[in-house]
Order: C-alpha cells, then sequence, then structure tokens
C-alpha cells in the first residue's frame, strides 16, 4: 500500500517555533521551546503521557494560544494570517474527524470542500481505493473497522496534499501493515518537500527523522 | 458561499440519516402545547387568548432542545476542530450549521403552528400573524441559541445551564412575537412588533456568527 | 525589578499583576467601609428622620430608600462587571477577568435585594407581593442574568476559558439589557395600561431624593469595599501555586 501522490514538488517552506512557554491550570508544561524545520524534514514529538505533547500540536496549529513565544510558517507569524497558514496545513487530532453517518466518499468530499480543493469524484475513489478502501466506499463511516476509519484519514491526509503536516498519534490503530503503509506516505511526503511534525509511543524509522522529547 | 451551502447540506445530510433526533423535538412542541389546555381549561375563549404566549413559549423549548445538538456531535467527533482550521472562513461554517439548525428546528415549527392554532381557535387573522411573527422569530432564537450552545460545549450538565443562559436573552422576541399575534386578535396595530422582530433579526444575523465563532474557538482550545 | 514597585498607583499596569494588586487592595478595603459606613447612617438618617412622611403611602414608603438604590446598583454593577471581563477578555489579564468573578455575587445580591424590597413595598401598597411592573420585572430577568454568568463559570473548571466564555456571556447580556428594559416595558404598556408602576413614583421631595442618593453611595462603597476582599480571595485560589502567595503571611500560617 504504497502512496503514489502525483502532485508537484512542494516550494522551500520553513515552519519554526520561537520561545514557546504552555500553561496549563497552574502547571507550566513547557517553556521557551523553539525549533526550526525546512522542506523535507520530520520531527518525532517523544514524551510520557501528560507530558504536553497534544498540548504542543494545539500551539502550533493555532488552536490554542501560547503563554509566550510565536509560530511563524515562512517567515510570518500564524496569527498575522490564519487563512494562508490553514491553506497548507493538515492537521490530525486525537479523534479520527470523520462523520459517523456519511461514507467514506462523503467525508472525503466534504473536506475538499472545507479545504477549498477541487475534487472530482473519480478522484475521491482513487484515493480511497489507494488505500485499499475499494467496496467500501459508500458504507457509513460507523461501519468501518478501526483500521479502515484509519485508511480514510490516510487518505484524506493524502488528498489534502497541504505542505505542513501537523499529526497527533497518526499510528494509533494501525497494524503492521498500516504503519508500513503510513510511513510510506511520510516518506513520499518529505521527499516532495513537505514538513510533518507527529507524535507517537512507537520507535519510527524514517531517513533524517528529528526527534524532540518533551 | 461555496462553504456556506456545503456546510447546509452535509448538516442536512446528517439530519436525514438520523431522522429520529429531529422529530423528538416537534413531537415535544406539540406535547407541550396540549399540557396548557390539560393544566388550565378548555375554556374557548381563555384558550384564544393564551395561545399566541402558549404557541411561542413551547416554540422557544422546542428551538432549546434542539440547540443542544448544535455543536456537540461535531465537537465529539473532531470535525468541530477541522472546520476551525480550514482555509474557509469560521463564521460563515457555522453561520451555515445555524441555518441548517433552523431548516431543521425552526420551519417545521412554522407547519405545525397553524395546527396548533386551530386547537386553540385562533381566527385566521391571527393565524397569519402567529406565522409571520414565527417566520422572523425562529431564526432569531437559532442564532442567539447558538452563543448559549457554543458556551456550554462539552460541560457538565450542558442542556441545562444552556437554557438558563439563553432563555432571558430570548424574552424580547418573545415579547414582540407573541404580543403581535395578541394585538392583532384584538385589532391594535402590529406594524411596531414586526419592525422590531425585523430588527434584532437584521442584529443577530450581523453579530451573533462572529460572537458564536469566538465562544467556539475558546471551548476547543 | 524596576523602581516603580515603590509607587504601584503610577503605574496601571504594574497593577495589573495580581501580585501588587493584592497588598493594595488590602490597604483600601478598611477605607471603602468607613466610607460605606459614613454614607449609610448619613442616608439612613435622612430617609428616616428626615425626609417627611409620604402623603399616599405613609411610613411604609420608606423602603425605596433600599429598594432604589439597590437596583441602581445591580445595574451599575452588571456594567462594571462586563467591563472588566470584556478588558479581560481583550487584553488577555487575568487580574481583570478575577474582577468580574468578584463583582458577579455582589450584582446579584443587589438584585435580590431589589425584588425583596420591591415585594415589600408592594404588598401594603397594593396588596400583592409581586406586581408584573416593568422594572421589576426587568430587575428579575437581569438576576437571571447574573445566576447564568456565575452559573457558567462554575461549570467550567479551566479557570482561563471560564474566563473567556464568561466575557462573553457579559458583554452579550450587557448590549441585550437595554433591549430586554424596552421589550419589557413595551409589553408592560400593552397588557396593562400601567395601572400600578413603581416608576410613577411620588413627587420627590428633595429630601428623598438626597436620602437615595447618600444610600446609593453607601450601597457602592459597600461593593467596593466586598468586591476587593472578594477579589482577594480569588487571587489566593488562583495563584496559589506561584511563590509569592506562599511567602504571605496568612497562607503560611
Amino acid at each position: 500500500m504504497t502512496a503514489h501522490t502525483s502532485s508537484p514538488p512542494f516550494a522551500t517552506q520553513s515552519f519554526q517555533a520561537t520561545d514557546l512557554t504552555c500553561v496549563r491550570g497552574e502547571q507550566t508544561l513547557f517553556a521557551n521551546l523553539s525549533f526550526t524545520l525546512t522542506s523535507g524534514e520530520c520531527l518525532h514529538v517523544r514524551g510520557e503521557n501528560g507530558v504536553g505533547k497534544t498540548s504542543l500540536l494545539r500551539l502550533l496549529v493555532g488552536l490554542a494560544q501560547p503563554e509566550q513565544g510565536q509560530v511563524t510558517w515562512n517567515s510570518s507569524n500564524i496569527k498575522n494570517d490564519y487563512e494562508a497558514f490553514h491553506q497548507g496545513l493538515c492537521f490530525l487530532g486525537h479523534r479520527d474527524a470523520l462523520k459517523e453517518d456519511l461514507s467514506a466518499l462523503e467525508n472525503l468530499m466534504m473536506y475538499a470542500a472545507l479545504g477549498a480543493i477541487n475534487l472530482s469524484y473519480e478522484s475521491a475513489l482513487q484515493y480511497l481505493w489507494q488505500f485499499g478502501l475499494r467496496g467500501r466506499e459508500d458504507l457509513p463511516v460507523h461501519y468501518l473497522s478501526a483500521g479502515q476509519k484509519k485508511r480514510v484519514v490516510l487518505a484524506r491526509i493524502a488528498m489534502q496534499g497541504a505542505p505542513l503536516w501537523i499529526l497527533d498519534e497518526p499510528f494509533n490503530a494501525l497494524d503492521s501493515q498500516g504503519m508500513q503503509g503510513f510511513i510510506g506516505l511520510l516518506e513520499n511526503h518529505s521527499s516532495q518537500g513537505g514538513i510533518t511534525v507527529f507524535t507517537g509511543h512507537q520507535d519510527i524509522n524514517i531517513l533524517g527523522l528529528k526527534v524532540l522529547e518533551l | 458561499m461555496n462553504a456556506f451551502f456545503m456546510i447546509v447540506q452535509r448538516d442536512l445530510l446528517l439530519v436525514m440519516r438520523r431522522k429520529s433526533e429531529v422529530l423528538t423535538a416537534l413531537f415535544f412542541f406539540v406535547i407541550v402545547t396540549s399540557l396548557f389546555p390539560l393544566g388550565i381549561g378548555a375554556d374557548t375563549a381563555l384558550l384564544r387568548k393564551i395561545a399566541p404566549g402558549v404557541i411561542w413559549v413551547s416554540a422557544l423549548l422546542a428551538t432549546l432542545l434542539g440547540l443542544q445538538r448544535l455543536f456537540a456531535s461535531d465537537y465529539l467527533d473532531g470535525t468541530l476542530e477541522q472546520m476551525a482550521l480550514s482555509p474557509r472562513s469560521f463564521v460563515v461554517l457555522v453561520l451555515g450549521k445555524i441555518t441548517a439548525h433552523w431548516l431543521v428546528c425552526g420551519l417545521p415549527l412554522l407547519i405545525l403552528a397553524p395546527v396548533i392554532g386551530l386547537q386553540f381557535d385562533l381566527d385566521t387573522a391571527a393565524l397569519e400573524t402567529l406565522l409571520l411573527t414565527l417566520l422572523l422569530g425562529t431564526p432569531v432564537l437559532s442564532l442567539i441559541g447558538s452563543i448559549g450552545a457554543a458556551l456550554t460545549l462539552g460541560l457538565r450538565g450542558g442542556g441545562a445551564l444552556m437554557s438558563l443562559l439563553v432563555l432571558p436573552l430570548y424574552i424580547p422576541v418573545l415579547i414582540f412575537g407573541a404580543g403581535a399575534v395578541y394585538a392583532k386578535s384584538v385589532g391594535l396595530d402590529v406594524t411596531g412588533h414586526f419592525s422590531l422582530l425585523g430588527a434584532l433579526l437584521i442584529l443577530a444575523l450581523a453579530f451573533v456568527p462572529w460572537v458564536s465563532a469566538a465562544a467556539l474557538r475558546i471551548a476547543i482550545e | 525589578m524596576n523602581d516603580l514597585t515603590n509607587k504601584p498607583w503610577l503605574n496601571w499596569f504594574k497593577l495589573a499583576s495580581p501580585s501588587t494588586f493584592y497588598p493594595v487592595a488590602g490597604r483600601l478595603i478598611p477605607f471603602f467601609w468607613i466610607l460605606s459606613i459614613a454614607f449609610g447612617l448619613a442616608g439612613l438618617w435622612m430617609s428616616f428622620f428626615v425626609a417627611p412622611v409620604d402623603a399616599v403611602q405613609g411610613q411604609g414608603y420608606r423602603i425605596i430608600f433600599v429598594h432604589v438604590p439597590a437596583s441602581w446598583m445591580s445595574m451599575f454593577l452588571y456594567i462594571m462587571m462586563a467591563v472588566w471581563a470584556g478588558i479581560g477578555l481583550v487584553f488577555n489579564t487575568r487580574l481583570s477577568a478575577m474582577m468580574a468573578q468578584a463583582i458577579a455575587p455582589i450584582g446579584a445580591v443587589m438584585a435580590f435585594l431589589s425584588l425583596w424590597t420591591g415585594a415589600f413595598w408592594g404588598k401594603p401598597m397594593w396588596g400583592a407581593w409581586w406586581v408584573w411592573d416593568a422594572r421589576l420585572t426587568s430587575e428579575l430577568i437581569l438576576f437571571f442574568l447574573y445566576l447564568g454568568f456565575i452559573a457558567l463559570q462554575a461549570s467550567i473548571d479551566q479557570a482561563r476559558r471560564a474566563d473567556k466564555a464568561s466575557a462573553i456571556l457579559a458583554l452579550v447580556g450587557v448590549v441585550n439589557v437595554p433591549i430586554i428594559y424596552f421589550s419589557v416595558k413595551w409589553w408592560n404598556t400593552l397588557h396593562q395600561g400601567a395601572s400600578v408602576s413603581m416608576s410613577k413614583a411620588p413627587s420627590m421631595a428633595q429630601t428623598m431624593l438626597w436620602g437615595m442618593l447618600l444610600m446609593a453611595l453607601c450601597f457602592w462603597m459597600y461593593a467596593i469595599a466586598v468586591t476587593l476582599m472578594r477579589v482577594r480571595v480569588i487571587i489566593l485560589e488562583r495563584e496559589s501555586h506561584a511563590d509569592w502567595v506562599k511567602q504571605l503571611k496568612e497562607v503560611r500560617s
């Protein structure tokens, strides 16, 4: 299950976190955190449960505001133009973010519309078939197994074709075959010049992977 | 505006797949209106007098029932934050959801209300006025209610808390809406009532989507 | 630490920090209590001994010297609460949100007091404990708005989300209060022709006005004093993890 995206390589991007401080309630989860990522780089955020990995990711996409510090995408603070930032962003949170009552195909079309992407019916099917969902495209998602739901999510990520991927625990619920497929997807993304930040307890081996221990 | 229609269509599609949720609110409306004659007595003159208030209050309560679902399902499965992270305007998406809510919860009330009105022996003029006030007023209910739904998203005791927050804000709509029908039935002029209802609708349309979007961002932080 | 630390009242932004505000508030509290008692004594003296007996309503009318100031304060405090909450939302300052949190119950108490004194006035005057007069009904709705604000804050565990959500509620409420008041007045004239109305107050003797004004000032100073006391407690609760709190005399004992 390799992903062959036919999209052209991304232009040079840079994603930077500067002096990020995160406070949840009374606790300071982390302070003065900085990193820089350029095209083709991949960052694995590791750490114990509760150390702030999810909070960091939510700061990076702009869902939460840091106590201090800033996040920059292509040299401009994401706060200055959220729309432009979101155009190039693909975020995966803890939940699959699929409408259970809609089919895989309908979910994909919804994401295309949300992302202002022109997606034809045929292309949507292609993406689903690429991830082994042939014959399952029209079933309401709640009929699919956890692994199959994850593959719909992968299809969505591939379809969105965004340069920046920020994924929270993407390897959950994937079997070894699924993991291989996803790693292939990640490697392809990096080779196209995309940037990835992800969290997870798993040991991942990708060429040129950076690790951040929280 | 593509995003707006997409969200309306999506929400309507989702409702069609789970019809029972919608019908519950409508049945609630019918049952509540029936409770009043049972509690007060079936004297026709009295019923005619209380009908505008009863129907309007029941409409308020039925709308509140439907509001609990407005953002909850998207919040729970994670699609709400995806909407907040999309390049499309979040305000437009929120307005789309509110519109879908009105189409599902408010518009059916307009169809049921005349039937209830007949049960309360309202004459044609009063029924017409009732329909018009509901037409102008129920969108305002959906709009204002969305603020309460957004503020209480994911909280324990959400439904009751939301009602406490939203019902005081509904009072002007109730007063002008029910008041118009009462005024019509005693032969008074109703243009004032309708102008005020219209003004409330315009104000709500202008401000509420931004307020609700801000409240949602706070809730999903 | 810059040398403005010694003169906190010169630098408002410095005051926005809970640690600086805490001692300043502590020093101000007794001052406001004294003012409150002074105005209260003067007001009560005016109300009971100086203001004339009303031709129509007899001695019982004197309850308006509590009722009217309480109403004024309940509305004023709601606006102040909304202002503080708004500042907290826009500038992201915790202390402003804490001020709003401190004011809320005091405003609610004022509204409650206004409703009860309204009832006690109404009973001997018009024979009913409650008349659906425009002002009383609006006061009731204001009381509900206060309750909603307090309930929302109580329901949200994370302090920052509670601050921001209740700020939005307060701002929406403050915009709606005039609309609600106007609609209730409208409703009142439509349905009753206002046969009984507390807004048709007896023609006010000069001394009556003075009485109400003094009592209003008394309530205002009281509200400030209690707000400062409450905000100090809230600061201790919410900043309990901070070093400066742990150093305080009252916390260490």
